[in-house]
């Protein structure tokens, strides 16, 4: 005869095992079927947390109304000029690869670094997915371009001209409309920014 | 003797010789003669088919099978609706809007909509294409599109709907008298003169003739006109006695004929029937004659076309994928035939870049507004994002200048950017008149910066969310017709920029 005690102990160590079973093949299932594993996913890394941070101003599209509006964040920004460019834009683009993006781009869009030339040039490189994925329209890579641009030229001094590359080369267009194949008026560009701002 | 007689036969022998000599010499000049004509005919015209219809007019290429002129359903019918077509063995389906229709490779018989319809004669299917013979175009259409059709089946012109248009001509005034002729609509045919004969040939209207395709006016200097169609065109000719000219007038539904010589010119240098001055020396030459012709009518030199409607995209350049079944190059190719439509109904000559789904580059779409010297050059666009449309002017990069009398190429645009910008306004405040949602902006987008001329751009998104907007007729025209009002109202403006 066993013991009553055994028998409960027994019978909730089953229901216990049963339970963790079900639960383990529950999270086994949502791991198959998530759409970026860990693995896959080629999406940058958020800027690095740590360090001093800096209110600046990012221009960021919103394709609901198709309009450019400034909005003032806080990031870490590192002290060389280059760098912070760089900065400013990847926490742009991440703003753009968030879930709740008001302008979505393509996953594993990146900025791949930005180069300040003297006299007042600038030299953006994206990364191949960042066009190769972006969205074709006049108007929603026209957003882009002048995000891009104006997030540059309004935090850092003295850019009077901007040369958008893709992977290190030139490229006709950013996906079909965006003519990249010149380099961008920073005065026309802010004219644009201008117009593209709500209630313009 | 023998000798002699050898001689003799020589002798003999040289009138045959001779003979066949001019025989060979007369074949020689009738094959050079037969190459002669081979050489003058060359090839023989290409035949087309011109449809008229509310949402396009255009020309479609027909071929000859069977000693029948045959022309692709599929192509006729894509400007006017959504349609496509499948093939499955010998049989061929095809679905315009919600009509089913199927045909059978080799049949005269068809079925549309579970009817029977009489084609004529066979129907072909050449490399996934179907063909229909012309002539079963005025049954089938009806059918198909749900409407009238008139089908003008020895000139290969073809009427969808009312849009026929349709003219008098009468003469006014007396000294000198003109020939005017009025038009239900706007009209803008391309006019030539030789020996005392004015043609006015319509290639794009759809001109339909009188009654009497001749018309007498019992006037010695234009005694008559005549009307006549063939290949997909109409034609008008003028006979007159003097040198004529023609003057537009009333927004194109407006044509005088007058001649050139005034009165006193008339007496002072009285003209043969062909037109041309009278030699010296003829009976009623009342002052000495001249060697030299009469002043011809100097016009200025006209661009060709008004307006250049560059349908974006093309080709292997498929622009933006709207959804899975419709192509942005293709939205675009029906949008800027429906705005040609628009602006010559508007009395404005317009030539669509891309009026078929080829590869054209951007240079070469700028070259040829640039070499035209086309009033305004309007490139089309379609998108899924936003609502209304968008209307563009150059946002001109950081250019080179211009060097001497050569300018930049990247920002060839810069000295009429200001007329482009207002009529990107005129456009846009047309769009919003007609509760349109519309924006005016500039944009990084070839080749407006690269052309010389006032150049915008349009980007054409549904009002809603359904893309599939795009594609519907009513829509296309409600903003082409915005547009093609704007371009008119600033016609002038346009016409006099340098």
């Amino acid at each position: 005869m066993i013991p009553r005690h055994m028998v409960i102990a027994l019978a909730v160590l089953l229901v216990a095992a049963l339970g963790l079973s079900i639960y383990a093949w529950h999270v086994r299932k949502t791991v198959i079927f998530s759409p970026i594993t860990a693995a896959h996913d080629t999406r940058p890394l958020a800027p690095p947390v740590s360090g001093p941070t800096e209110r600046v101003v990012l221009f960021v599209a919103h394709d609901e109304d198709g309009t450019l509006r400034g909005e003032p964040a806080q990031i870490p920004m590192p002290s060389g000029r280059q760098q912070r460019a760089e900065e400013l834009l990847r926490a742009l683009v991440s703003i753009y690869l968030d879930r709740s993006s008001p302008h979505p781009l393509g996953p594993g869009a990146d900025i791949r670094s930005v180069f300040l030339v003297d006299p007042g040039v600038a030299v953006i490189d994206l990364n191949e997915a960042f066009a190769d994925t972006h969205r074709s329209g006049v108007l929603v890579e026209g957003l882009t371009v002048a995000s891009l641009i104006r997030t540059v030229t309004a935090n850092t001094q003295g850019i009077l001209k901007v040369k958008i590359l893709v992977d290190g080369k030139e490229r006709d267009t950013l996906a079909g409309h965006a003519d990249l194949s010149s380099y961008y008026d920073v005065a026309a560009v802010n004219q644009l920014a201008t117009e593209l701002q709500p209630g313009q | 003797m023998r000798s002699i007689e050898v001689q003799i036969k020589k002798a003999d022998d040289s009138p045959r010789i001779s003979r066949l000599c001019s025989k060979w010499r007369a074949a020689l000049f009738g094959c050079l003669l037969i190459a002669w004509f081979a050489l003058l005919s060359g090839p023989a015209p290409e035949k087309h088919l011109s449809v008229y219809s509310v949402a396009a007019n255009y020309s479609l290429p027909l071929v000859q099978r069977e000693g029948r002129n045959y022309v692709g359903l599929l192509e006729l019918l894509e400007p006017l609706g959504r349609v496509s077509a499948k093939a499955e063995g010998n049989k061929w389906r095809l679905r315009y809007n919600n009509v089913q229709s199927e045909f059978q490779v080799g049949k005269t018989r068809a079925r549309v909509q579970d009817r029977e319809a009489d084609l004529g004669s066979k129907f072909l299917m050449e490399n996934g294409r179907g063909l229909v013979p012309v002539g079963s175009l005025a049954s089938l259409l009806p059918r198909i599109l749900g409407g009238p059709v008139s089908l003008h089946e020895v000139a290969s012109r073809l009427f969808i709907g009312s849009v026929a248009t349709h003219f008098t001509a009468s003469l006014a005034g007396d000294n000198p008298a003109r020939l005017v002729f009025h038009f239900s609509a706007p009209v803008n045919p391309s006019i030539a003169t030789d020996n005392g004969i004015l043609r006015m040939t319509f290639s794009r209207e759809p001109l339909v003739g009188p009654a009497s395709p001749t018309l007498t006016f019992g006037n010695k200097i234009i005694p008559s006109a005549s009307y006549s169609e063939s290949n997909g065109v109409a034609m008008v000719t003028v006979v007159a006695a003097a040198p004529v000219f023609a003057t537009f007038g009333g927004d194109g539904r407006t044509i005088t004929i007058t001649p050139t010589s005034t009165p006193a010119q008339s007496t002072s240098a009285p003209t043969t029937s062909g037109g041309q001055p009278a030699a010296a020396g003829q009976p009623g030459t009342a002052t000495p004659p001249t060697a030299t012709p009469p002043p011809v009518p100097v016009f200025p030199a006209p661009r060709r076309y008004f307006a250049v409607v560059d349908a974006s995209h093309g080709g292997d350049d498929h622009g933006e994928t709207l959804s899975s079944t419709l192509l942005e190059k293709d939205v675009t190719v029906a949008i800027a035939r429906s705005l040609r439509q628009e602006l010559e109904s508007r009395g404005i000559t317009t030539f669509v870049l891309r009026d078929s789904d080829a590869n054209l580059p951007v240079d070469q779409r700028a070259v040829f507004a640039n070499a035209d010297h086309a009033a305004i050059y309007i490139a089309i666009h379609a998108s899924s994002s936003g609502h209304g449309v968008r209307v563009y002017t150059a946002l001109l990069p950081f250019g080179e200048d211009d060097r001497g009398p050569f300018r930049s190429w990247t920002t060839a645009q810069h000295d009429i950017l200001p007329m482009s910008q207002s009529t990107a306004s005129s456009v846009a405040s047309e769009l919003q008149k007609r509760q349109i949602p519309v924006r005016a902006l500039a944009a990084p987008l070839r080749p407006l910066n690269n052309v010389t001329r006032p150049a915008i751009a349009i980007e054409v998104a549904p009002q809603g969310s359904d893309v599939s907007q795009l594609t519907a007729p009513d829509y296309q025209q409600l903003v082409t017709s915005a547009v093609a009002t704007a371009i008119a109202a600033s016609r002038d403006q346009l016409g006099g920029a340098p």
